[in-house]
């Protein structure tokens, strides 16, 4: 495999920093192939909607935020929850419906949320968080934190109004918000090309609102790190939004329904020659990394897995009383007396 | 006291609240520097300023989306959505986002918002316009919704709603906006969640909520006055929280009962109540509830067909009368 230089805005990311970039997409990826061996185990119920191979946008966009700015994050969401901090439990406890779970089984492999770690919610209607973030956004302007609100979106929802009606409202009001279209190339089956108007669908639109095109190269993490300091760095400075277009590619189908056979076979191949976790490992060593601190990280994220599988297999199912709480602000579902 | 309008008294509770509460903040389209369309929010803008009132495009995703995503994160934002009609361009947000965040979260995050709406026929403004939609938020889960008859009401209970912890959808006629009554000075904030009883009788229960409370209320004057027939009014005010114990004890004490709803009949607020009732009073009924409502039509637009349909004073009269064979 040929290797490639960072590119020149990305050259000088601190070693620690890189090495955080390896570590989190090398968690990502072995705690997304865990969901998928327990979904066919039946331990994982319902749907999932992995992000293998798009480590390198959760991995840049997240190393790259301050603890206290927030996420907002799709269906496909577990590689951005993992990349703000919450723990490999909490994340499969939440997919195989267990108390340890995030949100003790309530919510689901779709909602994935951890407020304590900024994660403000996982959507699972198209676009629908975009408004959102651009609110968490407003607030954070309003109460004057220098916060950043990062909205994480597929390709899929540049078609859909919410978009379009964040990215106004959002500069209009110069709010802190970064949108982050992660264009895997489908959207779910159809591939994107086939149902937009234009060749790469939201940095042909970011004129539209006045922003500037940006497309980046979304499985490399460098890339993907620095355009997000940048982003984060115009927002905090009162710049307003920022739309990013990352390239990249789901190494599977859209869920678990899904085996992806209508993806031609060339197409596959050469993405995966382009492996986001590959690929960085390789520019790690070239940079002069020790090849036994990578192997390390490996064997620390295996292991870290390892016992988070343990130990969610091995919590017991929410207790049922909880299906009733949390409905209204008293803990309950009560709406009479 | 003072006499105030109803649409002023929604203007006196957001401003009463912005000035307690620094994180209260409005947004919606025509809603800061105009004053709102109804004028519901005049002076408000020249009091507190374009950084707590914010115009929006016309927007409802963006409007209701971003009410939530501050929401979230500190702020109380009340959120104007110009006619309710509209809810149906963001109803993923009521119903889907509002409304569940909290449940889906496990209680880790809240959604303390206001979603304020003109409701309500009578304006001949057709069918996209003059909807009574409060029967579609009462069915989902999470959501609270006010619906008040009069200015005092009003008052109080948005300054409830701003307060409340959890999101509210309130109903403000737009019919009876022009309205005025009591409404107390200074700070007023009423429970949500408490029906009002507005005049006691023995023959009949009418049970209305927001522009049918004053024409139950007109109806049972007559029909006390020219028909013999003493009827208890009750204004329902929130239909979550439904305050159920005043509505069963007062529809047991009389055994007849009846709704007047704007709402279309089919799967109108009646129903759930009228279920209600028939599960635990059944034995204290004297005869079937009767359902008063607006048919299941659109609304026309033309004055005399809109007069038509909606409940009025003449039609609770005349149903009353049949029911109780009077």
């Amino acid at each position: 495999m040929s290797s490639i230089a960072p590119p020149p805005s990305a050259a000088k990311i601190p070693e620690a920093t890189r090495l955080a970039l390896y570590r989190q997409m090398m968690e990502i990826r072995y705690c997304e192939k865990r969901a998928h061996d327990l979904f066919l185990q039946n331990l994982v119920k319902g749907t999932s909607h992995l992000a293998l191979g798009q480590e390198a946008v959760a991995a840049g966009f997240g190393v790259a935020m301050n603890t206290d700015d927030y996420s907002f994050c799709t269906y496909r969401g577990h590689h951005h929850t993992l990349a703000r901090g919450a723990s490999m439990l909490s994340v499969l406890g939440e997919l195989m419906g267990r108390q340890c779970g995030l949100m003790k089984g309530k919510g689901g492999s779709m909602h994935l949320t951890s407020a304590e770690h900024g994660v403000m919610g996982s959507y699972a209607i198209v676009g629908a968080h975009l408004p959102i973030a651009a609110g968490a956004a407003w607030s954070a302007q309003y109460r004057g934190t220098q916060q950043v609100a990062v909205a994480f979106f597929g390709d899929g929802a540049t078609n859909i109004g919410a978009f379009h009606e964040a990215l106004n409202l959002a500069c209009v009001w110069k709010l802190p918000v970064v949108f982050v279209c992660e264009n895997n190339g489908y959207m779910e089956y159809t591939p994107i090309g086939a149902v937009t108007a234009v060749e790469n669908p939201a940095a042909d639109r970011a004129c539209a609102y006045g922003l500037p095109r940006q497309l980046i190269d979304g499985n490399d993490a460098d890339v993907c790190y620095q355009a997000a300091c940048d982003a984060y760095k115009k927002a905090r400075a009162g710049g307003g939004p920022s739309l990013i277009e990352c390239l990249t590619y789901r190494h599977g189908g859209h869920s678990r329904a899904d085996p992806g056979k209508y993806r031609p076979k060339d197409e596959v191949e050469e993405w995966m020659k382009k492996d986001p976790v590959v690929l960085y490992r390789i520019r790690l060593l070239e940079l002069g990394f020790a090849e036994a601190k990578l192997d390390e990280i490996e064997a620390t994220a295996m292991a870290t897995l390892e016992a988070a599988t343990e130990q969610a297999k091995a919590s017991p199912p929410p207790e049922l009383a909880s299906a009733f709480t949390d409905v209204y602000a008293d803990g309950g579902a009560a709406w009479r007396n | 006291m003072a006499q105030l309008t109803y649409r002023d008294a929604v203007s006196a509770a957001i401003a009463q609240e912005m000035l307690r509460d620094s994180r209260v903040v409005l947004l919606g389209e025509d809603a800061a520097a105009a004053g709102g369309v109804f004028k519901t929010t005049v002076g408000l803008f020249e009091q507190f300023g374009a950084k707590r009132m914010r115009d929006t495009p016309i927007s409802e995703l963006a409007i209701l989306g971003a009410a939530m995503g501050a929401s979230m994160t500190g702020l109380r934002p009340i959120a104007e959505i110009m006619f309710s009609d509209f809810l149906a361009c963001c109803w993923d947000y009521v119903a889907n986002q509002i409304a569940k965040t909290r449940y889906m979260s496990d209680g880790q995050l809240e959604v303390p918002l206001v979603i304020r709406t003109a409701n309500g026929g009578g304006a001949r403004f057709g069918a996209q316009h003059s909807q009574s939609v409060e029967n579609w938020a009462m069915a989902i889960p999470g959501l609270k919704v006010v619906a008040p008859s009069n200015a005092a009401d009003a008052k109080g209970l948005l300054a409830a709603s701003i307060r409340d912890p959890d999101p509210v959808i309130f109903f403000e006629h737009k019919a009876i906006l022009g309205n005025k009554c009591e409404v107390p000075d200074g700070e007023y904030v009423l429970p949500l969640g408490q029906a009002a009883v507005l005049r006691e009788g023995n023959d009949a229960t009418i049970i209305a909520l927001a522009a049918m409370v004053p024409r139950a209320l007109a109806a049972a004057e007559t029909l006390a006055a020219e028909h013999g027939i003493s009827a208890t009014v009750i204004d329902l005010r929130c239909l979550v929280p439904l305050d159920t114990k005043t509505v069963l004890a007062h529809s047991a004490r009389t055994g007849r009962v009846f709704t007047v709803e704007e709402n279309p009949r089919l799967c109108g607020w009646g129903a759930e109540v009228t279920s209600i009732i028939q599960e635990e009073a059944f034995s204290s009924l004297k005869g079937p509830m009767i359902r008063i409502t607006t048919p299941h039509i659109p609304l026309p637009a033309a004055d005399r067909l809109e007069d038509e349909v909606i409940p009025t004073v003449a039609r609770i009269i005349n149903d009353v009368r049949k029911a109780l064979g009077k």
